[in-house]
């Protein structure tokens, strides 16, 4: 939805604006969105929606665009003249008659760049675990992809982890915490005796009980230069719970909230402190200044728990007997359209800032979502970040995002990583678990996303050969049988992975729900620089439950 | 399941008679439970019962090979021959395989006669239809080949193809081709019937006998491993079909048979109302994938579809082997299309969807002949779909090859030495075949190229050439470049550039030609299997002296072109050696001779350790400067005089090019051209490259391919291995006596041959044609294949063409027989009798007048030779 809260302002069948008429001549109505908005906001058009979490001054924080960019789309926001010049610079590029389609194998080359698979592997020819694998996979619109991914198997204790985060203001927060908050949970999950026996391994300095098995697309990468850092703080966390010895058993839901805020502080921490290597310390300042929002899911037999913070969702596929499909919600989104949520902020601080909390729907009229990793613009006081950026290194004195302070900015902090947990027991009709960054379900329901993938798991596994038999069936039969048949199988053909074919989906679908080639070849052909406008970085994460184990456990055999 | 039903009915029909003759022949034969047991020692034996080890073993014992053991795991013809169509069709482009289908087709004919075996042949006819222009002329050409073969043919209308077959739809038809000697047969009772004969004749078989591998030494076959023991054998021959490529690695020196199964479906159906007569032909319709032949009244139809399901990748796996069941989906496309070109079957009623996977090669043409690493290893398998039409033919030719050490009829487009361990990844099995089993259907137009298992052997400038427009096409695994689209210049896409007639890169080929006439032109021709040959005394020159025609006892720092003869006198070989010093030869060969050159000179060179050869392919990087100016170019860059007075054609030294030193530089181009190949040591390619290029700026220097170099030797009358010449081809038929030194004073292979052949003249000749009525922008282009007429008789096929930018004509090469206009036998060939004809070539049923040349054109020459290679010209070898 975010994609083009800000943009919303460009009435589209304004000759004023050929930009998207020519660069999608796809009917109008593709983009209701832009036709319902009003008009008055034009002017804040084009840097916006480049950074939808955080409302324009932002992210060429990040690496990369760093040296040159922040300053003039900083400038711009005063200056609609010089916003204006872009966008006319934009319209020249796109207005270009630019006829290039791609052929369906680029398309399934870019679509499936990302794409990773998993299956749990089976031992004695039986899988005996509630999952049997998932499908990921990531659709860049940012350049870098701010959005990350992780999946790992818990090996100390029984369970698997699958996590999507969606980085704002630069991806160094999201990289991050794909990094480091699977290890936080697992500690968190760990028995007494497993903590003291890996403390005191790394004491004696002999060899550490692997933690997590990690499930990664050669394309996810963990920064080494931040490990030992990352590592020290780890054990200083797993250090204090040894101390902390509650003797109770722990559970899961907790385990999730705590990890998660333990996380969150630290990086806040290690921004506060630095290190004396200048990358470290230029790192750490990058982590804190930049968010992430999370979606974790933690499975263990037919227990799920899903952990989130912030507006990625995690969805359950569910079979009803009829043989359609349902779906059901297992996180709340935390941005502006969930009301106990505006409620929670507001009762958090004095009345006084009530109306300034919240304002076109984000967060201090900045952030969209609601609860993040990192940001520690909106979490710091006023003094702290001043002495922490004065004291930091020149490129972060330099930046006017990191030193500019929101609006109204009296009570901080105004932003939590505490998650909410849902916990949910698996039933034979659980069928799968989506979790998707917002920018699958800005452009798809998730009642279409249940169908999609159900329809797609289903054809793949249950399309039952054709016999013949000792029927009679005559040629022309079999052929109308087959020709219906393909006609259905079609569009899955392509997909070797239901995240892939979900990205498919959600970028090429017409109006009637099905893929159309030639627009998913234009979505996917938009220069870097427009690709942002129409959509969003996209992460999926499909989980693929085993229905025997899972109605196993239910019979009480397992 | 039915199907088995019904050929174990069969079986037992043709039983009696084949059993009693396994009575006579076994000790016991009273119980199956028993089985006879395996002789301790044969001189032949053959691995698989399918119809090819039938085929073997039949015409071994009719050789009168009758020590001959054949082994069958499961029961005789229960594989693919079990399954297949069975459908003998002589229809096929390459004429050895024609041959081979023809032979099998006469020889199934009158199998039933001679071993009371029945075995359901009836010759129905086949009509392969066109539904496009393209394909029309591809059956054209086809037909023209089984005319002048004497297999009656015809191309005929639709209305003809109506008349023929009452159900076709001839809507979408623009012709057809009609074969009508073409038939049926129950493939298992002809590899049955085949059992039957041989075991009268003394082959001994048994049944349920697998072989785990072969035992060899010291590069021979000297037993097979049984699941029942050990026989000791001298020959072996593996015909295991699509586990011919396992059974080859089973044993501990691996013999590699690059092929790889594919599941192959077809139809079977109930009887249609009025039922089909027996003798309705067989359609095959490669437009729509599908062949469609009668079976039992009702049909039988299966096709080559696009996406085949290759199997057993990873050998043989009982999981694949039980999964082997019908895919209705899978064979919906080819469903789709039997109902297109048959819409009256919709109501006919479908009995069973049979999948008979079969065995594909990786460039479609079946694999036969002995290992080049172990001796006595002989292979026949990979039949490509066609076993049941090629499998009587192909067996007799291995049978005359292990018999009398080769067969009747050049097979080299066969022979398994034309793949080498480059072949026999499993990887690349699977992705060709995936390739190759639709191309079944596919058009083949001239100069189509393998899209799979590319880029394996690359020369270190590939990615340079590459960069600069280079279009690559594929020999022996090596990547070669056909020509350089020039910047800017956009080709038709590979499918839209596939044609018959002239084709888009004409022009740019035309400006490589005219570089390489007038200025210079780099080729880089890296692929040329390499050979050092040296030894410690004179033990080279003797035993190469030995092998080649021509007398190779010249002064260090010549290159001396020769054929590699058999006794014959043919040609295994044609190369170019030089010599490097004393002691030591640099041998060169064309691209595909890496395996079987290696082979001929392991078994014909003497073992002694003094003697050593080295396969250097790999450790050059060869360029060829072609042109007027390549001399400047590269005394300018060697800062050494390059002119003929200094460096005189035929000549080879080591020099320095550049920084890079070491360069063996001979004045040779392969195209009668003056210029220069470069035999760079790899490490040097890059820096020896860009020097040239830089240099040749002034002297404007580009990069050429082998289209352009393909032009030129043609247009000059040049042989090549391989195409035009082969192992029935003596140097006396294609006008190189000047390189058989009979009087070398030392005995050579095929010494006496050639000598009989001075004597008595030769019997076919090999000839120029200019085409003179040709009009290149609108006629179809001659390929090779076509046959030639003279005064209206057909005397001959041509073996390569090409346009010639000088000459602007087409310019055909091929040979010339002469037979007796009464009885038809061959009788020598004259010059006069060359001379005196009046010619025409067929290229897809159109003649056109050619004129016939003995000799090239003196004006294409540019530059006069020395004294002795004046007339030597350039019979070299491209």
């Amino acid at each position: 939805m975010q994609l083009f809260s800000c943009l919303s302002a460009i009435p589209v069948r304004s000759s004023r604006l050929p930009l998207l008429s020519d660069a999608m001549p796809a009917p109008t109505h593709l983009f209701p969105l832009i036709r319902n908005c009003e008009i008055s906001r034009i002017c804040s058009t084009m840097c916006y929606c480049h950074h939808k979490h955080l409302c324009c001054l932002s992210s060429h924080f990040a690496h990369g665009h760093f040296r040159y960019a922040p300053q003039k789309k900083f400038a711009a926001l005063y200056r609609p003249k010089e916003n204006f010049y872009q966008f006319i610079h934009a319209r020249d590029y796109a207005s270009t008659p630019q006829r290039f389609y791609l052929t369906p194998p680029q398309v399934n080359s870019i679509l499936k760049a990302n794409e990773y698979s998993f299956k749990v592997p089976e031992f004695d020819g039986k899988n005996v675990s509630s999952v049997l694998g998932f499908d990921s996979n990531q659709l860049p619109a940012n350049a870098p992809i701010e959005d990350r991914r992780s999946a790992a198997t818990c090996l100390q204790t029984r369970g698997m982890l699958l996590g999507v985060f969606d980085g704002h203001a630069g991806c160094a927060c999201a990289q991050a915490v794909s990094e480091r908050l699977f290890y936080y949970i697992a500690v968190s999950l760990l028995p007494h005796e497993t903590l003291l026996e890996i403390e005191n391994a790394v004491e004696s300095g002999r060899a550490l009980l692997p933690i997590l098995q990690w499930h990664k697309h050669p394309n996810d990468y963990f920064s080494k230069e931040a490990s030992k850092l990352y590592f020290n703080s780890l054990r200083t966390y797993w250090q204090e719970l040894i101390d902390l010895n509650s003797g109770e058993t722990t559970d899961v839901k907790e385990a999730l909230i705590n990890a998660f805020k333990r996380l969150d502080n630290d990086i806040s921490l290690e921004a506060q402190v630095g290190d004396p290597n200048s990358f470290l310390n230029y790192l750490v300042l990058r982590v804190a200044f930049s968010g992430a929002t999370a979606c974790v899911a933690h499975v263990d037999g037919v227990d799920l728990h899903v952990a989130n913070t912030g507006d990625s969702r995690a969805m359950l596929g569910v079979q009803e007997e009829d043989g359609s499909w349902s779906a059901v919600n297992l996180s709340y989104d935390h941005n502006a359209q969930n009301e106990r949520e505006v409620e929670r902020v507001k009762a958090e601080h004095p009345k006084s800032e009530e109306k300034s909390l919240v304002k076109q729907d984000r967060l201090l009229g900045l952030l969209m979502p609601f609860r993040a990793f990192g940001d520690v613009k909106f979490k710091w006081s006023i003094e702290l970040q001043k002495r922490v950026v004065e004291s930091g290194p020149d490129q972060l004195n330099d930046n006017e995002y990191t030193k500019f302070i929101p609006p109204n900015y009296h009570t901080p902090p105004y932003l939590t990583a505490e998650p909410e947990v849902i916990h949910h027991k698996l039933r034979p009709q659980d069928k799968f678990l989506v979790l998707a960054t917002d920018g699958l379900w800005e452009t798809m329901h998730r009642q279409d996303v249940a169908r999609i993938v159900g329809e797609y798991l289903t054809g793949v596994h249950h399309q039952q050969p054709i016999a013949v038999g000792g029927y009679k069936v005559t040629l022309g039969q079999m052929h109308g049988l087959l020709t219906e048949r393909r006609a259905k199988i079609s569009s899955v053909f392509e997909d070797q992975n239901a995240a892939t074919h979900l990205i498919r989906h959600a970028v090429g679908n017409n109006e009637f729900g099905a893929v159309d080639h030639e627009r998913l070849s234009k979505m996917l052909s938009l220069p870097e620089e427009l690709a942002r406008m129409y959509r969003d970085d996209i992460t999926i994460i499909v989980v693929q439950f085993n229905s025997h184990v899972i109605g196993a456990y239910q019979n009480g055999e397992l | 399941m039915f199907l088995r039903l019904l050929a174990d009915v069969r079986w037992r029909g043709a039983d009696p008679k084949w059993r009693s003759v396994a009575c006579c022949r076994g000790a016991s034969g009273t119980a199956e439970s028993q089985p006879v047991p395996l002789p301790a020692q044969a001189r032949v034996v053959i691995c698989g019962g399918g119809i090819t080890g039938t085929s073997v073993a039949y015409h071994l014992a009719k050789l009168g090979w009758k020590d001959v053991v054949l082994l069958e795991q499961g029961r005789l013809s229960a594989g693919t021959t079990r399954f297949c169509a069975g459908i003998v069709s002589t229809a096929r482009p390459v004429s050895i395989e024609l041959k081979m289908a023809d032979y099998s087709n006469k020889l199934y004919q009158q199998l039933e006669q001679e071993t009371g075996v029945q075995t359901g042949y009836v010759k129905t006819g086949s009509v392969s239809l066109a539904q496009t222009q393209d394909r029309l002329i591809s059956l054209k050409r086809i037909a023209s080949s089984l005319n002048v073969s004497g297999i009656p043919c015809e191309i005929i209308s639709p209305k003809q193809v109506a008349q023929l077959h009452p159900l076709i739809n001839i809507h979408d038809l623009v012709g057809a081709m009609y074969v009508p000697e073409d038939a049926l047969v129950l493939s298992a009772n002809v590899s049955l019937a085949l059992a039957t004969a041989a075991s009268r004749n003394g082959v001994q078989i048994h049944e349920r006998t697998s072989v785990s591998h072969v035992s060899v030494q010291k590069g021979r076959v000297t037993g097979v491993e049984t699941d029942r023991g050990h026989i000791k054998c001298q020959y072996f021959v593996n015909c295991a079909g699509q586990w011919a490529y396992e059974l080859g690695h089973s044993g501990e020196e691996p013999v590699n048979i690059p092929l790889h199964a594919c599941e192959h479906f077809y139809l079977l159906t109930h009887p249609l109302k009025e039922p089909l007569a027996s003798n309705v032909p067989t359609v095959v319709d490669p437009d729509g994938r599908i062949y469609i032949r009668n079976w039992q009244g009702g049909i039988l139809s299966g096709g080559f579809e696009k996406n085949p399901k290759p199997l057993f990748t990873e050998g043989r796996n009982q999981l694949e082997i039980h999964n082997l069941q019908e895919d209705w989906d899978h064979f919906e496309p080819l469903l789709s299309s039997l109902l297109r070109r048959m819409p009256n079957l919709e109501a006919l009623q479908i009995m069973q969807l049979v999948n008979c996977p079969e065995s594909f090669t990786p460039d479609m043409r079946c694999i036969m002949g002995e290992s080049p690493t172990v001796r006595g290893y002989f292979v026949l398998a990979g039949m490509n779909s066609a076993g049941i039409s090629y499998g009587g033919g192909a067996g007799k030719y291995l049978a005359e090859w292990m018999v009398n050490g080769y067969p009747s009829e050049n097979v080299w487009p066969l022979d398994l030495k034309r793949f080498g361990t480059l072949q026999s990844s499993r990887t690349f099995l699977r992705h060709r075949v995936m390739e190759v089993m639709p191309l079944m259907c596919d058009l083949k137009v001239p100069r189509w190229d393998f899209q799979t298992g590319r880029q394996l052997r690359t020369s270190p400038l590939y990615d340079r050439l590459d960069a600069q427009g280079a279009r690559w096409m594929e020999k022996h695994g090596f990547e070669r470049v056909k020509y350089f689209v020039p910047p800017g210049k956009d080709l038709l896409d590979l499918d839209q550039s596939k044609t018959f007639y002239k084709p888009d890169w004409f022009d740019i080929v035309g400006s490589e030609v005219k570089c390489c006439k007038e200025a210079v032109c780099v080729i880089d021709m890296s692929s040329f299997t390499k050979f050092e040959i040296s030894s410690t005394g004179d033990q080279a020159l003797q035993s190469l002296q030995y092998l080649f025609s021509n007398d190779l006892d010249v002064p260090v720092g010549h290159v001396v072109h020769t054929g590699m003869l058999n006794e014959n006198g043919g040609y295994e070989n044609d190369c170019s050696i030089a010599r490097l010093s004393k002691r030591s030869f640099f041998m060169i060969s064309p691209t595909d001779q890496q395996v079987h050159c290696w082979a001929w000179l392991k078994n014909h060179l003497p073992e002694d350790s003094n003697l050593t050869i080295e396969d250097v392919t790999w450790k050059y990087t060869a360029l060829n400067l072609i042109g007027p100016r390549a001399v400047d170019v590269l005394s300018e860059l060697s800062y050494a005089p390059m002119t003929p007075e200094h460096f005189p054609s035929f000549f080879c030294k080591e020099m320095s090019v550049g920084y890079a030193n070491g360069i063996r530089v001979m004045s040779i181009t392969h195209t009668g051209e003056p210029g220069f190949m470069l035999y760079i040591p790899i490490e040097y390619a890059l820096h020896v490259y860009n020097e040239v290029m830089n240099m040749g700026q002034k002297y404007g220097i580009r990069n050429a391919g082998y289209y352009a170099l393909r032009s030129l030797r043609i247009e000059k009358f040049f042989a090549f291995w391989g195409q035009d010449l082969d192992a029935f081809t003596t140097p006396m038929e294609c006008g190189r006596e000047f390189q058989v030194k009979l009087e070398k004073g030392m005995e050579f292979i095929g010494q006496e041959a050639l000598l009989e052949q001075k004597q008595n003249g030769v019997y076919k000749r090999f000839t120029m044609f200019i085409l003179e009525d040709h009009d290149t922008d609108m006629d179809l282009w001659p390929w090779w294949g076509e046959p030639i007429f003279r005064n209206g008789r057909y005397v001959g096929k041509t073996t390569s063409s090409a346009y010639s930018y000088t000459l602007e004509r087409h310019v055909c090469l091929g040979f010339v027989q002469h037979f007796d206009e009464k009885t038809g036998e061959e009788l020598v060939v004259t010059t006069d009798f060359i001379n005196q004809g009046e010619y025409e070539i067929d290229i897809a049923g159109q003649r056109f007048q050619a004129k016939a040349k003995l000799y090239p054109f003196s004006s294409l020459f540019a530059q006069r030779r020395r004294k002795d290679e004046v007339e030597l010209s350039g019979y070299q070898r491209e």
